[in-house]
């Protein structure tokens, strides 16, 4: 097996070539920000470069497509796109949540079907739990799945579905027993094909006037059975743990990265910019700023070293979204008030500082501190499993 | 302008920190339950000189002090997590002051200095510092007490505040301005006569401390340190005094928080344990959150403390972060507890007095972001 140094230097290597710059279009900086056909298109083939280079799913099985190396090759490859400022990678749903939970608990069938579409882009993944009536309340899903043959037939709806319409398959939470003692039993988990009669994705305009979810209906949508993960009625564990990897509190990713971190090195650039690096008001914020990045990037290092976790073992892991999601939303608020006058401006406008990607980036925030469970549910989260606070409904 | 994240500490840990950690945290729950704690606040002493003895035959009291002068030879990283456990359970020796004063005596002791008072030190002598004054600086080098040379040492005059322990301490380190430049002398606690001590009265009532008028008080020549190292160790004693300080406010976060959590999961109002209430429970969950940071950092400050270029930055983050980790989670735990926090008997006032102390030691949030932008921006 090829050492982890080598590998390492490969990559560097590869992606010091091949790293696209300035491609006339503004670079989506998260998996969620994928709104044109241009942008799709370039991720997509992006992707499916870097898979066929090596670089990703390099610690998953060879016989499934990828390439039987393991973790500590593929978190070298990973270190070096951030290093290069790769773009992000396109399949996001597919390599982080439904590519492992497929190695994790499916079938032999489904790992064969599925994996290396996953890795080369070839199948794009979308992800199917959040109903209108239902967001953070996901137990309460209602969308209707009826056994019929070998099939099921779907009937309800499912919102903020990321790349709904780009989307081959879903991994779908659906309602297969009404009847069930409690919400969550009634639940099953579902791998759907959504080029089948009877699905239809609508777009969904965000609050920054760009495309980059669906909302799905279903209307008597016929799909094989043998989608389904596990057995009927187990479909609330599984999103649970699909959402661990969601969280990053459960590892076996394919690497690579999905969303652009913050820096607070930018932050600083921008004070500079506008001049404001000097003023002692502006330091003392950005001093906030750069200890909590620095205790946020601490906190990643501690949750490897065993003595330093043994309190609290799920805490770091658990609270790993939320602190990361809400300073990325803090600090790109904060860089908006650095702008002065030109804070006015918006993105395509030429005199808007960087673009105007800091607004786009701070509205865009939020569908990192509302999807995958709001903060406000994440405190909940950790209050119960870490802190040992009772439910609060 | 030079920053990096890379440059601000990075985390790690020794085998030795995780034996200390281990015995630490074993010694301090069977030595200082909360009752015990309690049992000390009206004391003179404020502690037991039977702990004091045990933690000296364990050796902490010699853990950075090389194995030339009677230590063990590891170093500051190896203190924290001991500082840590002791901060948790509130147990107040005068470990931190002691500590001090021998990384004082490493950095700007002469040698025969060092070679009589480390191995006293490491075996069980208490010593403390008289740096303070009633300007309230916390720059170090802001002070007006003076020392005067005479034909066979020195006459100061002045007064020195927060002198901790010294009832119990044999040794003192003191700085006063020699010539105009601020110079530091070490010396038996007995040249203090009684009549010049004044005990004060602090807000963190599990520590004791004293005034000390310095006129008519004469050492001699033999105490001054070396004149050359004056800056950097008053530099040193500023650092150290911040990580343990913050290793002890990390430490006493947890507790307050456990003893919080406690409360949140038993009491019940309006038929529901109040911990069911998001009112409290996110607040909580933030004050947690920022204990684990302030972990995070105050473990990467240990971890680059020998590192020249990382260690001031990593040591005043770290103490940002537990200074604000401690001043929240117990205001909150006063909060939360109703009727019962606003009472001497509920704990969480110790809690919240110990970070205002800790405030008032080597600098508070404010002063440690000044100098961070001094290093950063600068």
């Amino acid at each position: 097996m090829i050492s982890v140094e080598q590998f390492a230097k490969d990559a560097d290597q590869w992606f010091a070539e091949h790293t696209p710059r300035d491609v006339g279009f503004m670079m989506p900086l998260t998996f969620m920000e994928v709104g044109t056909e241009q942008q799709f298109e370039f991720l997509r083939d992006w992707q499916r470069q870097v898979y066929e280079a090596g670089f990703l799913g390099a610690a998953w099985p060879s016989e499934y497509g990828g390439g039987g190396l393991t973790d500590a090759h593929q978190a070298a490859a990973t270190k070096v796109m951030r290093k290069y400022e790769v773009p992000i990678m396109m399949n996001t749903i597919g390599l982080s949540w439904a590519g492992p939970l497929i190695l994790d608990i499916g079938s032999e069938a489904h790992k064969q079907k599925y994996i290396k579409g996953i890795l080369s882009a070839e199948d794009i993944w979308c992800q199917g739990f959040s109903e209108p009536e239902n967001g953070s309340d996901l137990g309460n899903a209602q969308l209707r799945a009826v056994r019929d043959g070998d099939d099921y037939v779907l009937n309800g709806s499912k919102i903020w579905t990321t790349h709904g319409n780009f989307g081959k398959y879903m991994i779908l939470l659906a309602r297969t027993n009404p009847d069930a003692p409690n919400k969550y039993a009634g639940l099953s988990f579902i791998l759907t094909p959504m080029d089948v009669a009877g699905v239809e994705t609508r777009k969904i305009k965000k609050l920054t006037g760009e495309h980059g979810f669906t909302q799905t209906f279903f209307e008597d949508a016929r799909i094989p059975a043998d989608g389904l993960m596990g057995r009927e009625g187990q479909g609330w564990k599984i999103a649970m743990q699909t959402l661990e990897y969601e969280r990053g509190a459960r590892g076996g990713q394919a690497g690579g990265y999905s969303i652009t971190e913050p820096d607070p090195l930018e932050i600083l650039n921008l004070a500079r910019d506008t001049r404001q690096l000097n003023d002692p008001v502006v330091q003392d914020d950005l001093l906030d700023y750069i200890i909590d990045a620095q205790a946020v990037n601490l906190n990643q290092q501690r949750a490897k070293i065993g003595p330093l976790m043994r309190d609290n073992p799920a805490g770091l892991p658990l609270m790993d979204k939320l602190v990361k999601t809400e300073f990325a939303r803090e600090i790109n608020q904060y860089a908006l008030t650095l702008q002065g006058t030109r804070g006015a401006y918006y993105v395509d406008e030429p005199n808007a500082f960087d673009k105007g990607l800091w607004h786009r980036s701070y509205l865009n925030a939020f569908s990192a501190t509302i999807g995958g469970g709001t903060s406000q549910i994440q405190r909940n989260i950790i209050a119960e499993h870490v802190l040992g606070l009772p439910k609060s409904y | 302008m030079s920053f990096n994240p890379q440059a601000l500490g990075r985390l790690g840990i020794t085998e030795e920190q995780v034996e200390l950690m281990d015995v630490a945290e074993n010694f301090c729950r069977d030595k200082s339950d909360i009752a015990t704690v309690r049992a000390q606040l009206e004391g003179v002493r404020g502690f037991r000189q039977d702990d004091w003895t045990a933690i000296a035959d364990l050796g902490w009291l010699g853990i950075a002090i090389p194995e030339d002068f009677g230590g063990v030879g590891l170093t500051l990283a190896e203190v924290v997590p001991v500082v840590e456990q002791m901060g948790r359970r509130m147990m107040s020796l005068p470990f931190l002051s002691t500590t001090l004063v021998a990384q004082a005596l490493l950095t700007g002791g002469t040698e025969s200095q060092k070679a009589v008072y480390l191995p006293k030190i490491a075996s069980g002598m208490v010593a403390t510092l008289a740096l303070s004054e009633l300007n309230g600086a916390y720059d170090l080098n802001d002070i007006t007490a003076t020392a005067e040379k005479t034909s066979d040492g020195f006459k100061l005059s002045g007064q020195k505040i927060l002198v901790q322990n010294l009832d119990a301490a044999e040794l003192v380190l003191l700085s006063a301005k020699l010539d105009g430049k601020t110079s530091l002398f070490v010396f038996d606690a007995n040249l203090i006569a009684a009549s010049a001590r004044r005990r004060e009265k602090l807000i963190d009532e599990t520590k004791r401390s004293y005034e000390v008028s310095l006129a008519g008080i004469v050492l001699p020549a033999t105490c001054l340190m070396d004149a050359d190292k004056t800056i950097v160790t008053l530099a040193h004693i500023d650092l150290c005094g911040n990580l343990l300080g913050s290793a002890e406010l990390v430490g006493a976060t947890q507790t307050c928080l456990d003893y919080t959590l406690e409360y949140l999961r038993t009491r019940k109002q309006f038929g529901k344990l109040i911990g069911a209430y998001q009112a409290l429970k996110h607040p909580i969950v933030d004050a947690y959150i920022g204990y684990e940071k302030a972990r995070s950092l105050l473990y990467a400050a240990a971890h680059s403390f020998d590192e020249q270029g990382k260690r001031e930055v990593a040591t005043r983050m770290a103490k940002v972060a537990a200074g604000r980790a401690l001043s929240f989670a117990a205001d909150r735990s006063i909060q939360f507890h109703g009727g019962f926090g606003f009472t001497y008997d509920c704990d969480a006032q110790l809690y919240r007095r110990r970070a205002i102390f800790h405030d008032s030691q080597y600098g508070d949030t404010r002063w440690q972001k000044k100098q961070l932008a001094r290093l950063l921006f600068n």
